[in-house]
This record gives C-alpha cells, structure tokens and sequence, in this order.
C-alpha cells in the first residue's frame, strides 16, 4: 500500500474507477442525447425512463425467459428501441412543427408515465441483477483489485462509444444522418426518406439509453428511480459539453465521471453538486459550452 | 433608445372581459370558505400564485424554467426558519422567504439566460437540483423531515393567523395583491417588450433592446414571486419541506400552467385549481398520482396546447 496526497491508493484508484464507470453512463446517455437533439431538435426527457426500461428488460428476461446478461445486452436495446419508435410515430413526429418546448413537455409526461407505472408495481427498492458468471472475479493490479465486470463496462462504453463516433461521422449513412439535420428539405430532394431516418436516429438514441442500463444492473440494482436522479446529471453534461459533437459528449462524459469519483475522495460532501458547480463555472467562462457551437 | 411602444393609453386600460373574469374570480374565493376547507382553499391560492409566477417567464418571454421548486422550496425554508428559530412575525418571515428567493433568481437568472431554448430548461433543473442537494445536507432544513410545527404568529402583531378565517383572508388577499401585480407587469411597457423578445429576439435586440437585461429582470421576478407562494405555504401548512424543492414539484407548476393556458391571465389559477383538486381526490392512489400527471402532460401536448382558459378564451373571442 502506498499514499497519494495522504489518500490511500486503493481508495484513490477505487473512487476513479468509479467514476470512470459513472462516465462511461454519462458518455453513453449524453451521447445518444445528442444524436437524437441533432435530428429531432427534441431533449429527450424520458432519456433517463428508457434507461431504466433496459434495466427492467434485463431482468423480465432473466427472471421470466431465464436468458442471461449476453442475451439482454442484445435484445434489451433492440425492445426499447423499438418502443422508441413507436413513441416517436404516435407522439414525436406530430410535434415536429411546433416550438421545441412541447418535445421537451411531451417526453417529460412519458417518464413521469413510465417511472410512475414501474414503481407502482416494483416499490422503490432495488432489484438484485448478477454479474454474468463469465465476469465475476477480479485482477489484481499490484496498486489496486480490478473486478472484471468494472473493466469490461468501461471498455465496451468507450467502445460503443467510438462505434457510434465512426457511424456518425465517417460513413455514408452518418452523413445521410449529417446532412438532413443541416438541412431536411434539401436531403428529402434527393430522394432519402428523412422521416424514417428520423424514426430510427430516435431508436438508435434510445436503444443507447437501454443499453446503458443493462451494463448498470449488475452495478446499481434495478430500480424504477435509478433513471430519475441520473437524467438530471446528464442534462448537466450535456449542458458543460454542448450538443454540437459527438466526440465532445463521449470526452465531457467520461472526464466528468472522473472528476466526480476525485471529489468523492478528497471533498466527499461536494460529490453531490460537483458536476453542477462545474456547468455553473461552464457557463460563466463559455457560455456554448467546451465542444458546443453557439445556439 | 425611444422607442415608442404603440398605443400607450391601450396598454393601461385592462379589457372589460378580463375585469368581469377578476371579480368573478374574487367572489369565488370570498365565498367558497363556505362550500369547501379553507386549508384547501388556501392550497389552491399558493399554487396559483406559484403557476402565474411561472407564467410570467414562459408564458410572456417564452423561457422555460424547469427549476422553479427551488424559488418555491427555499423560500418555504427560509420564512419556516424565520418564524420558528427567529420568531419573526409572519410578514416579515414572508418577506425574508421572498427575499431569498428574489436572490437566488439573480444568480440562477444571470447564469441560465447565457443559454436559450432547451438549454435553458437543462439549466434551471441541474442548478436546482443542485440546490436540493444543499438543501438535503443543510442541518438547518432538518432534512427528510423538514421544518415542521411552524408559528403563523400574529400578523403585524395584531391578527392572530392560528385563526382559520384569518389565515385565509390574509392569504386571498397576498394572492389578489401578487395577482394584480403581475397583470401589471404583463401590461406595462417593460411586458410589451418582454413579449417582443418572446416573438423575436433579434429584431428586438436590433431595435436596440438590451435583451438579457430584460430576461434577468423577468426571471427575478418570477423567481420573487414565487417565493411569496413558497413563504406563504409555509405558514399555511406550519411545514417546509423537502417535496416543496424537489423536481416534481418543478414539473407539477409547468404541468398546471399547461393545463390551465400558458399565456393566460387566468390559466395558471384555474390550472392551479384543476390540479390541486384532482390530487386531493387523488391521493389515496399513492405512486399512480405521478401517472395521472404524466398522462395530464402527454394529453396537454398532443391535444389541448392552449390549455382550460385559453380554449374559452378561444372560442369566446375574449381576452383572458
């Protein structure tokens, strides 16, 4: 054992990995925040509902179906994804013409529904999901214990992550994406269906959100609450790094999970409100944000 | 810059529709102690106040604010603290509620109006939930238990407000007064601008118009008042606690604005109304209050977006 700044180093390197895993949630969620702002124009409040709905989907699958994590990562996101669909067809898409606000008011009523709904049934308490036998276990660094799972949802996050960068910016169908947000009207000319490119960016978005929370199970419990309190969190990322680049919401994510877990070790009372303090500060010196353009 | 805002006189002069919609609403409240409780009663004034205060913003500058429990809340806390540790009066309790809450709508106000649109509504919720972390670790708001067994006093030392009646008329009569402050507002020159900035901000920031100053000042006081519901309540119901800052409490005040007619006079109290009414039949059904909400909002969105009193007043062809 060895000391840094008068920490401990399991307790230092325990909190980062913390809150690298807190950032990889962030980078997930404030990422598919901003693909579906940049097509829809919409803030997805129920972001943090669909989350929850992988969770719950995991474990309907595990608990009815008795098909495991692998199974879920898979299908889990499909499911949601599809309900998102279905939600942008009935609701969303009637919306489109009116002043973005209603989106906002809209998605807001169906996390209030759904987050109601699940807590009706489940309470508030957790719901144990287990670590995948194929991940239990751990490594030992030599400065710290590394529990397998830990590893593996950061790694895949920051991999899911890139995935969707390269998607986004470095194919065709990513500048199809690209090109429509710039200029829908001009894109539907040339004979690409935007509303259907619409229909599944806002699956896409969603499906990221549930995938999310099925890496988060095994983590946190499966709550109907655990979606609530993050989504607030996450409006707070997006806000520090702005919703202009994608890469700037996986960097903002990931940077900010870290800089919380280092408030956890060395100012414990602040964990709560730090990435808050930190938009507080955003604002004051960059008002668009570090990656945003001015809107 | 002078520019002229059109037909000063018109400005000043309130439409006949909207002082008959006035008194009626007066006379309500004067007798309903009769039908109903007056600690419903008075509920339904705070909320109303609390919704037209939230009005102002979205209803005149088009801002959404998706943090005005924390105005509400903190105020509650402070005026409750006041009372009970300071053994203020009531109205000076009310006034340092008020107080705090116009100071927090200068910080949170000088920091979110450096975003517009959606951004604006992250903003206001991050920064208020922030304040409901403070508000949890704060020793003095007692944390899940809140400030509870709160003095009402005698107000100005004379009208002792542990009478029922007295409460109530003091309470009709903060409402009344905020009321018609805010119908000032909405209809002065500073509200003629305000709504132009809400119809188009460019032209009105070319028009020479120093447009953030304009929506600070709106934010105040929005914020400000309320801060007199949020202080007022906590007298009325002797508590502040933790449900008066958290985010549902935000959601619920958008939630009765869109109800009763963003935009409106009227709409936020008749909103407030609605609301406050449904969940007292309501609460009995636990989580599923929260459901009943969410369905509210979705059906306001889709269907309804001028909300009770701006469909009257649409197809009545008045002014409300």
């Amino acid at each position: 054992m060895f000391q840094i700044f008068g920490i401990p180093s399991q307790a230092l390197f325990g909190q980062l990995l913390l809150g690298l895993i807190n950032g990889s949630f962030y980078a997930l969620l404030s990422l598919g925040l901003a693909v579906i702002f940049g097509m829809l124009n919409v803030i997805n409040f129920a972001h943090g509902a669909q989350y929850m709905l992988g969770a719950f989907t995991a474990f309907f699958l595990l608990q009815y179906l008795g098909l495991g994590y692998w199974w879920a990562i898979v299908i889990a996101p499909i499911v949601v994804g599809i309900i998102g669909m279905i939600i942008e067809r009935l609701f969303l898409k009637r919306l489109q013409n009116l002043d973005h606000l209603y989106g906002l008011l809209l998605t807001f009523g169906l996390a209030l529904i759904i987050e109601g709904v699940f807590r009706n049934f489940f309470g508030s308490s957790g719901l144990p999901y287990a670590v995948p036998p194929s991940l239990q276990g751990g490594t030992n660094l030599g400065f710290m214990f590394l529990p397998n799972y830990r590893a593996w949802v950061v790694i895949f996050s920051l991999a899911v992550c890139l995935v969707t960068w390269f998607l986004i910016e470095r194919t065709k169908l990513g500048a199809y994406l690209r090109a429509a947000t710039e200029n829908p009207t001009l894109v539907r000319a040339f004979g690409i269906n935007v509303p259907r490119l619409i229909t599944v960016t806002y699956g896409v978005g969603v499906g990221l959100a549930a995938l999310a929370g099925v890496m988060a199970a095994p983590i946190y419990n499966v709550s109907p609450q655990m979606g609530a309190n993050l989504i607030i969190v996450v409006f707070a990322v997006v806000v520090i790094g702005g919703m202009g680049s994608i890469m700037g919401a996986i960097v903002t994510g990931f940077g900010l999970g870290l800089i919380e877990g280092l408030t956890k070790v060395f100012f414990p009372q602040a964990a709560n409100t730090a990435i808050f303090v930190i938009m507080a500060i955003v604002l004051l010196v960059r008002p668009a944000g570090l990656f945003g353009r001015r809107i | 810059m002078a520019v002229s805002v059109a037909k000063p006189q018109a400005l000043f002069a309130p439409g006949r529709s909207e002082v008959i919609a006035f008194l009626v609403t007066t006379a309500v409240f004067v007798v309903a102690p009769m039908f109903a409780y007056p600690v419903f009663l008075m509920k339904v004034l705070c909320f109303a106040l609390f919704a037209c205060a939230f009005n102002l913003l979205i209803g005149y500058v088009g801002l959404l604010s998706f943090g005005h429990a924390l105005f509400f809340g903190w105020a509650s806390y402070i005026s409750a603290h006041a009372a009970k540790v300071w053994g203020l009066s009531p109205e000076l309790a009310i006034l340092a509620g008020t107080a705090t809450a116009a100071v927090l709508g200068i910080v949170v106000g000088a920091l979110a109006i450096r975003r517009q649109g959606i951004y604006f509504a992250m903003i206001t919720l991050a920064l208020a939930q922030m304040m409901y972390f403070f508000a949890v670790q704060a020793p003095f708001t007692h944390g899940e238990d809140g400030i509870q067994a709160v003095p009402r006093g005698r107000l100005f030392g004379v009208i002792d407000l542990s009478n029922q009646t007295n409460m109530y008329v003091t309470v009709l009569v903060i409402f009344l007064v905020c009321f018609l402050l805010i119908y000032r507002i909405i209809n002065s020159p500073f509200g003629e601008v305000l709504k132009a900035i809400r119809e188009n901000e460019p032209r009105a920031i070319s028009l020479g118009y120093q447009v953030d100053r304009y929506k600070l000042m709106a934010f105040v006081l929005s914020a400000t008042f309320a801060g007199v519901a949020g202080a007022t309540k906590a007298l009325v119901f002797q508590l502040a606690s933790l449900t008066d800052v958290d985010w549902p409490m935000s959601g619920e005040v958008v939630l009765m604005t869109l109800v009763g007619g963003l935009g409106t006079v009227f709409g936020p109290a008749a909103g407030a109304f609605f609301m406050v009414t449904l969940e007292n039949y309501l609460t009995t059904m636990g989580q599923w209050v929260f459901v009943v909400q969410g369905v509210i909002f979705v059906v306001c969105v889709m269907v309804f977006r001028r909300g009770i009193v701006g469909e009257i007043a649409h197809l009545t062809r008045v002014k409300l």
